[in-house]
């Protein structure tokens, strides 16, 4: 992630030796989602950088205790930099034995497995495949063991309120909150305020899980003498001072566009259909009227991308968003949108393909759907947003080329990115360069032509309403500068030389080397989430003298006009991608240059392992 | 349409036509429609800026490009979604929704469903020539069972969809019937315009090469008084120049032709057409043509509040006393200042 300022140069401590790894994992129904969310404000608190990973099934209410029914939430944090949600985990907290049997492969040999041991019963143990109890059998020996009966001592501890067994067991995931606060020198006051604030409605409720939650803490206080359960304390990243928050990627977008709109100065509206995990920008956006934004689920995903062309037309600024298989469906509509040449962005929040694919896990394997998945010559700028922040100012970014030279364009990210939170210095939205949009409302000198052209080669915005401008649009090939329907070979030629010029022709910044030199061994060529395992990788790799440079490309299309030749300023190139290999076939065909290519198509983001190994072999 | 909108304004027919070279075949069913729409413009009222005309794909999605008007002709089936986004944006505009057989009722039919479903203000023309005209010839969603075509060599099996019919089910608070050469059309137009939600019109038309004559048994001028029953509110539904009408078997709950004596059309219990009589529209559309007449005109029209009004009535209480300070949502929620001494809330 992106909140530390001092750590950019080369360092020569181990990055990870001050940072700590924790992966709560539980059924679907034991809360791990929220005690990981409040474990990171925790952490944020206590003035740790950090990232995380929430990995939950596609099942909404999975059944109980089975294997496919575990969620879990990963956090790394630590003193320094933090960038990924970590390789493996330092500690396991596993309130079920399908939580255990899932997650423990990763834990890091020598680590901490907290089980909650009251869940590992007959019944338990069967529906996640166990035949003897991992607990008591010697097979996880190569980890250290900490068997807790949480269900009991969390009943134990909400029973003066009177709740009934199944709401007491409920509290369970704030008793295992409090014991991790303990173990990581927290502060409890500001979980027990959120707690009141949460169940205000219900004091007794409220009452009941800060019982719970203080009788972890108080747990871990008591038994530190016995057993492997040890405190430590992280030191606070350093950190630039100003204000900070959390932020999702699904908040970066849905804020990013609201900041777009505005900078713009027009109304935003936004067509969606539900579909994991682009659903939750819908929510946000919904909630947000009072900035001029309207908000429209639509019966299907192409209604929503060609209401979203129809508000365009009418002069605001269309916004449509969806994943791989909802975006398959918006193709036909974005080619209209090219057509037209009117403004839009298309937000792809990626996940595992193909068809439905991993609904609920990261990919990044629709680059060729964004830059060439359309029928015709129809090229379109494509973006891509590294981390939640950086959506933030990807989606300004898109909203701006969008409207300054009128085109739909697409903003990838990923599940990664929409549902991993990082904290987030809130940015001062005066040092943004507003972009109004300046429509055409009289017959300009000349006379008046529809597909007449400025610098940027962009067409007039003229609003349905405006007296004088009448005309008409649509999906037929245009005449030049008059619009009119035109089938002539010479047009058609012309027409689809000044959608690609347009289009090659946007102004994107140059492209920069994010870590080590331009120019050397190796360049490690990534482009979206993957940014932080690929940065911790060179930097340890820099670190132990290796001449290697970490290259993050944002504007995937057009690309950068320096980026050919940076790329063969470079013995080698090599680009780790969560596909079988789409941006490395762009890097080929656009620069001839002989791009590596590193791939991990798991629904998991790569681990900083994976790419210093992958480093290591092209160095080789 | 909207009132509050209207932008009153007096014009002539040719204010209506635009400069472009008309492409429907010679004799084809769509000239009249299109002279029948220039024709009521000026009498209707308002401004050709404040007018958009949406099409998707087909023969009668060309009808934008002809009308001197604003007019986006869009992909196949999705013009009425392409309508909402536009009418959410600009609740002012005045726009007609131009679409067929095949791209409102077969690609679109869902976009169509919906549309009516949530209450659009717009108008709907549905051009029902029963056959796939611009990509030469199929059968459509409404051709009749057995219908013959370049991808049905045997006959189609298939049963059609019936327009009126299905726009009623799906909600519809105005439905009405006409078809391209019938002096009546313009006030069906007329009708649709002043009713405020989505109107929706079926347009019997005739495609001169692909589906020639297909309407000829109710649509031709000899014997149209015996085979054409035009509603009018208030009126009784009598037909055959008033010796016939249309009456309810309240035993059997359906409607029955009957014969009208001596012009005592209450002796015969014929209907008085109500327009807000949602479960006499229903066997109004249902009528099969033959044993009935054809029911055309104004067959049902009942509004009730628009969806682009309460999309705007919600985003303005939604808004009420709050102030869009962007920067202010940046920071909303939980947030801490990092400073010298560390972090704090």
């Amino acid at each position: 992630m992106a909140t530390a300022v001092e750590d950019r140069a080369d360092n020569r401590q181990s990055p990870l030796s001050d940072a700590v790894v924790v992966r709560f994992a539980g059924d679907s129904g034991d809360g791990m989602q929220l005690t990981g969310g409040q474990f990171t404000l925790s952490s944020a608190l206590a003035g740790n950088d950090f990232a995380t990973f929430p990995d939950f099934p596609a099942e909404i209410r999975a059944p109980q205790g089975t294997l496919f029914g575990v969620s879990a939430f990963q956090i790394n944090f630590g003193s320094s930099a933090i960038e990924t949600a970590g390789d493996a985990p330092d500690v396991l907290v596993a309130m079920n034995p399908a939580a255990l049997k899932t997650n423990v492969p990763q834990l890091k040999p020598g680590g901490l497995i907290i089980a909650d041991e009251g869940e590992f019963n007959d019944r338990n143990l069967a529906k996640a495949k166990y035949d003897a109890n991992p607990l008591d059998d010697g097979s996880l020996a190569k980890w250290q063991l900490l068997k807790l009966n949480i269900s009991q001592l969390t009943m134990d501890a909400v029973k003066p309120f009177g709740l009934g067994n199944k709401e007491a067991l409920r509290c369970k995931n704030m008793w295992t909150l409090g014991l991790a606060l303990w173990m990581f020198d927290r502060d409890r006051q500001p979980l027990i305020d959120w707690l009141e604030a949460k169940f205000a409605k219900d004091p007794n409720l409220a009452a009941a899980n800060v019982a719970a939650l203080n009788a972890g803490h108080a747990y871990g206080e008591t038994a530190e003498l016995a057993g492997p359960l040890k405190q430590h304390h992280v030191d606070p990243a350093p950190v630039a001072p100003g204000l900070y928050r959390t932020l999702t990627g699904a908040e970066g977008i849905a804020l990013g566009l609201v900041a777009g709109a505005q900078l713009a100065k027009l109304p935003m509206f936004f067509g969606g259909y539900p579909i994991t995990p682009a659903s939750a920008i819908l929510h946000h956006l919904s909630r947000l009227k009072e900035y001029d934004v309207t908000t429209f689920q639509a019966e299907d995903e192409i209604a929503a991308i060609c209401s979203a062309i129809g508000a365009s037309y009418g002069g605001s600024l269309g916004v449509t968003s969806s994943s791989g298989p909802g975006i398959a469906l918006k193709g036909e509509a974005m080619g209209l949108a090219i057509m037209t040449e009117l403004p839009l962005v298309i937000v792809n929040s990626q996940r595992g393909g193909p068809s439905t694919g991993l609904p609920t896990k990261t990919e990044q394997s629709d680059l060729y759907q964004a830059v060439y998945g359309r029928n015709g010559d129809a090229p379109m700028p494509v973006i891509a947003a590294r981390s939640p922040g950086d959506a933030f100012e990807c989606a300004i970014e898109a909203c701006r080329i969008a409207v300054q030279y009128m085109t739909p364009v697409m903003l990838l990210t990923d599940g990664y990115i929409a549902n991993a939170a990082e904290p987030w210095a809130v940015p001062d939205l005066t040092s943004y360069e507003a972009f109004p949009v300046e429509f055409l409302t009289e017959v300009p000198e000349g006379g008046f032509k529809p597909y007449g052209r400025d610098d940027n080669l962009k067409r007039p915005w003229v609003k349905p309403g405006t007296p004088g401008l009448l005309h008409r649009i649509g999906g037929i090939e245009k005449e030049v500068d008059t619009g009119h329907i035109n089938y002539a070979p010479d047009n058609h030629q012309a027409m689809t030389d000044i959608r690609k010029a347009k289009v090659d022709g946007v102004k994107v910044p140059d492209q920069v080397v994010e870590l080590g030199a331009e120019g050397g061994k190796l360049a490690v060529v990534g482009w979206g989430s993957t940014f932080g395992p690929i940065h911790q990788a060179v930097r340890r790799k820099r670190a132990e003298g290796k001449d290697v440079s970490h290259i993050h490309i944002r504007h995937i299309w057009p690309l950068p006009a320096n980026l050919g030749e940076l790329l063969k300023s470079f013995d080698k190139v090599i680009v780790p991608e969560m596909n079988t290999g789409q941006l490395k076939t762009v890097l080929r065909d656009q620069y001839l240059v002989d791009a590596k290519p590193v791939n991990k198509v798991s629904g998991q983001p790569f681990t900083i392992a994976e790419i210093e190994t992958a480093i290591e072999g092209a160095l080789a | 349409m909207n009132e509050m909108t209207t932008i009153a304004r007096t014009t002539t027919l040719k204010d209506w036509e635009t400069d472009q070279e008309v492409r429907w075949c010679p004799g084809c069913g769509d000239y009249a429609i299109l002279k029948a729409v220039q024709r009521t413009m000026p009498e209707i009222g308002t401004a050709p800026e404040n007018t958009v005309f949406i099409s998707g794909i087909g023969c009668s999605s060309r009808f934008p490009y002809y009308m001197e008007t604003y007019g986006f002709h869009t992909i196949h089936g999705r013009a009425p979604a392409f309508a909402t986004g536009l009418k959410l944006a600009n609740p002012d505009l005045d726009i007609w929704i131009v679409t067929g057989d095949g791209d409102g009722l077969s690609i679109g039919g869902n976009h169509t469903m919906h549309l009516i479903r949530r209450n659009l203000d717009c108008q709907i023309m549905l051009f029902n020539n029963e056959i796939y005209g611009l990509t030469k010839g199929q059968y459509s969603p409404t051709s009749r069972v057995g219908t013959t075509s370049p991808s049905t060599p045997y006959g189609s099996v298939d049963r059609p969809a019936q327009p009126a019919a299905f726009a009623l089910g799906a909600g519809a608070r105005f439905v009405a019937r006409g078809f391209d050469v019938s002096k009546e059309l313009p006030n069906v137009l007329k009708a649709a315009h002043a009713h405020k939600g989505a109107a929706f019109i079926e347009i019997f038309q005739n495609c001169i090469v692909y589906n020639k004559d297909v309407f000829e048994d109710f649509a031709a001028p000899k014997g149209a008084e015996d085979r054409q029953l035009w509603l009018k509110q208030g009126e009784p539904m009598l037909y055959a120049k008033g010796t016939k009408g249309i009456a309810l078997d309240a035993d059997e709950l359906h409607l029955k032709t009957v014969d009208v004596v001596d012009g005592d059309w209450e002796a015969a219990g014929v209907i008085v057409h109500d327009v807000t009589n949602r479960s006499v529209a229903h066997m109004l559309v249902e009528m099969r043509f033959g044993e009935f007449p054809m029911a055309l005109g104004v067959l049902y029209d009942d509004p009730r509040p628009t969806f682009e009004a309460d999309v705007v009535r919600q985003n303005k209480a939604a808004s009420e006393g709050k102030t869009a300070d962007l920067q202010g949502l940046l920071k909303k929620g939980q947030t801490w200042t990092v400073t010298e001494g560390g972090p704090e809330l």
